[in-house]
């Protein structure tokens, strides 16, 4: 680098190209995931063939739409412990509206989502509105949600399932958006894969090329200095929480057209495996740093250790020993990282 | 009195705010002229923070006006006095340390181009900016993708002044810009102090130490336990008598003896002679 004239402070010239790389929430784990795929693919031929690089890209695919919302949410700030059994909210909402009380598909499916989106609201609102961690809030609402699912389903169906969504009108439409299967090289992959590809394009460029995603980064790592500049808080984590509920929709709806029927235990559990690819792809849990396309890659590790180990003929107990240890990995290099970019001079 | 001619930007009439059953402020007045810098001071406690935040529209004051350019002027949030040319810089910077400083440059103020769903964050025009900025206030950032973290306290400080400046404000509001940095670097931003005022803003300088505030300075506000300890044009107070009225007899004489005994105090000493 040159040196200038003006005014130059050596002491700031000495940031390397290293330092700036090191900076990149999201290299963490791209390096994370070729070592996955490295590892594996030497273990197993299956892995590396169409048909298994197609299986283990359909659980990372749904399991990445929900990452890369649930970063955003991160990066903002916040939490949401509910989002895995609002996907079972959503699906359970469309299948009982449709096949118990005859509504229209596509009404449903709007129902569906206005009901995701209050949920979305009532989260950010209530964090907002009592200054209390996220992370109890939506612990009561994860809780709430829970007991509905369960409660309603067995009220209106008498077991803890809704079947029978391929009977509904315009279901062939809905499998063909959201689980119909593209042949590349002669195995099928699942559309899911496309759609988590565009969110994730569509979610970075929220987050680096737009003034909301400023706003992301802002609320996330000062909520005081952003309400200073005119930064819009309380707007802005709200509409993180609907943009987590809108992806749980989307996750929610694509698995009961996928299988026809939805359990009413949908989802629960899944929203740790979400922060953890969040955290995986550079997030960090105090917010105001990670990137969308970081939790994409960490949902992508998930989906190839999840189907590596079977490929690789072990015991599948030992996945999440396996998930233990990156998020381990992960948090304890994300610190670094932290440090090294607070880290102040007077 | 050697007031100038011209009219205040901005004056202060009056104010005060309670907290509950306590007196944060009461019956503050005083005047700001562009091109001049008007100094509060006042000692822990004394309601200095109080008085930035009614001024940037972060609290509202119970009782009392502020006129700009004459006219009335209500403040009900930190927007609104941003509107109006009035711009904070904060103890704590309003930065967000992780952020790169050309986000943190323009956070809240995000310049954009292009229309409807494709209207984005013009990341090129923002850090082109910022680089420039800074180059005009004497800094080579170089960088702009650095996060702020890692800049010092008078780097930070001099993004936060040329964030203020950039965006037109015509009042400028520094909480304590030297408390918490070491003598030289004080000097430093005491520079920026000058050069904003030199480009005709008005500034609000506050702080607790009158050893930066008077060379500086213009006018002077004291406070003391939230009350006025009265206004003063710079012809009006010598510098000791101003340090005599912000420490109290005893507390000053002690004061002085460490100045003196110490390399720092007897530079300041020099600084102000």
């Amino acid at each position: 680098m040159a040196a200038t004239a003006i005014g130059a402070d050596e002491r700031v010239a000495r940031v390397g190209p290293l330092r700036r790389l090191l900076v990149k929430p999201e290299l963490g784990s791209l390096i994370g995931a070729v070592v996955v795929f490295i590892f594996f693919a030497s273990l197993s031929d299956v892995f590396r063939s169409a048909q298994g690089i197609a299986n283990w890209l359909d659980p990372a695919s749904t399991l990445g739409i929900m990452a890369v919302a649930v970063a955003l949410l991160m990066i903002g700030g916040h939490f949401d412990l509910s989002a895995g059994v609002q996907t079972g909210t959503a699906g359970l909402a469309s299948g009982l509206l449709t096949t118990y009380y005859g509504l229209d598909t596509w009404l449903a499916l709007a129902l569906s989502l206005a009901i995701c989106l209050a949920i979305g609201f009532v989260n950010g609102y209530l964090v907002m509105r009592t200054g209390l961690p996220s992370f109890i809030i939506t612990l009561g609402t994860f809780l709430m949600l829970q007991g509905l699912n369960l409660g309603i389903t067995k009220l209106v169906t008498n077991t803890v399932q809704v079947n029978n969504f391929d009977k509904v009108a315009g279901y062939q439409i809905l499998r063909r958006v959201l689980a119909s299967t593209v042949t590349i090289a002669g195995a099928p992959f699942e559309i899911a894969i496309l759609w988590w590809i565009l969110v994730t394009i569509g979610g970075s460029y929220l987050l680096l090329r737009t003034r909301f995603g400023n706003w992301i980064f802002a609320v996330g790592g000062e909520r005081n200095a952003s309400t200073y500049v005119g930064v819009p808080v309380r707007r802005t984590t709200i509409t993180l929480f609907m943009l987590t509920s809108t992806a749980a929709w989307f996750v929610g709806n694509t698995q009961i057209t996928r299988l026809t029927s939805i359990q009413a235990q949908a989802g629960f559990g899944q929203e740790l495996i979400y922060i953890v690819a969040a955290v995986i792809g550079g997030c960090l849990l105090t917010g105001g740093f990670g990137s969308a396309i970081g939790a994409s890659v960490g949902a992508l590790i998930f989906g190839m250790t999840s189907q590596g180990i079977v490929y690789a003929g072990w015991d599948a107990d030992w996945f999440k020993f396996f998930l233990g240890a990156m998020l381990l990995l992960a948090v304890l290099a994300n610190q670094v990282v932290r440090r090294y970019a607070e880290q102040t001079r007077r | 009195m050697t007031e100038p001619e011209t009219a205040p930007l901005l004056e202060i009439r009056d104010i005060a705010k309670t907290f509950g059953s306590v007196i944060s402020l009461y019956g503050i007045s005083t005047t700001v002229r562009a091109g001049q810098v008007t100094c509060v001071l006042g000692d822990n406690g004394a309601g200095k923070s109080t008085f930035i935040k009614i001024l940037s529209g972060v609290y509202q004051p119970d009782r009392g006006e502020l006129f700009l350019d004459g006219k009335r002027l209500i403040l009900p949030t930190p927007r609104a006095a941003l509107d109006a040319g009035i711009a904070t810089v904060y103890q704590d910077l309003a930065m967000v340390p992780l952020m790169a400083i050309w986000r943190n440059f323009f956070l809240g103020s995000e310049p954009t181009k292009g229309w409807g769903p494709w209207r984005r964050f013009d990341s090129e025009t923002a850090k082109r900016t910022t680089r420039k900025e800074m180059l005009d206030m004497g800094i080579d950032i170089r960088d702009p993708d650095q996060p702020v973290g890692t800049l010092s306290g008078g780097e930070r400080q001099s993004v936060a002044i040329a964030r203020a400046v950039y965006f037109g404000a015509r009042l400028l509001i520094l909480d304590e810009p030297t408390s918490a940095l070491g003598v030289k670097q004080a000097g430093v931003v005491l520079k920026y102090i000058v050069q904003a005022r030199d480009r005709g803003l008005g500034v609000i300088f506050i702080t607790h130490n009158p050893h930066h505030a008077y060379p500086v300075g213009d006018r002077f506000l004291l406070l003391n336990r939230g009350r006025s300890l009265g206004d003063f044009a710079k012809s009006e107070i010598p510098l000791p008598e101003l340090t005599r009225l912000m420490a109290g007899g005893a507390e000053l004489e002690q004061l002085a003896h460490e100045l003196e005994r110490t390399s720092v105090g007897q530079e300041m000493l020099e600084d102000i002679s």
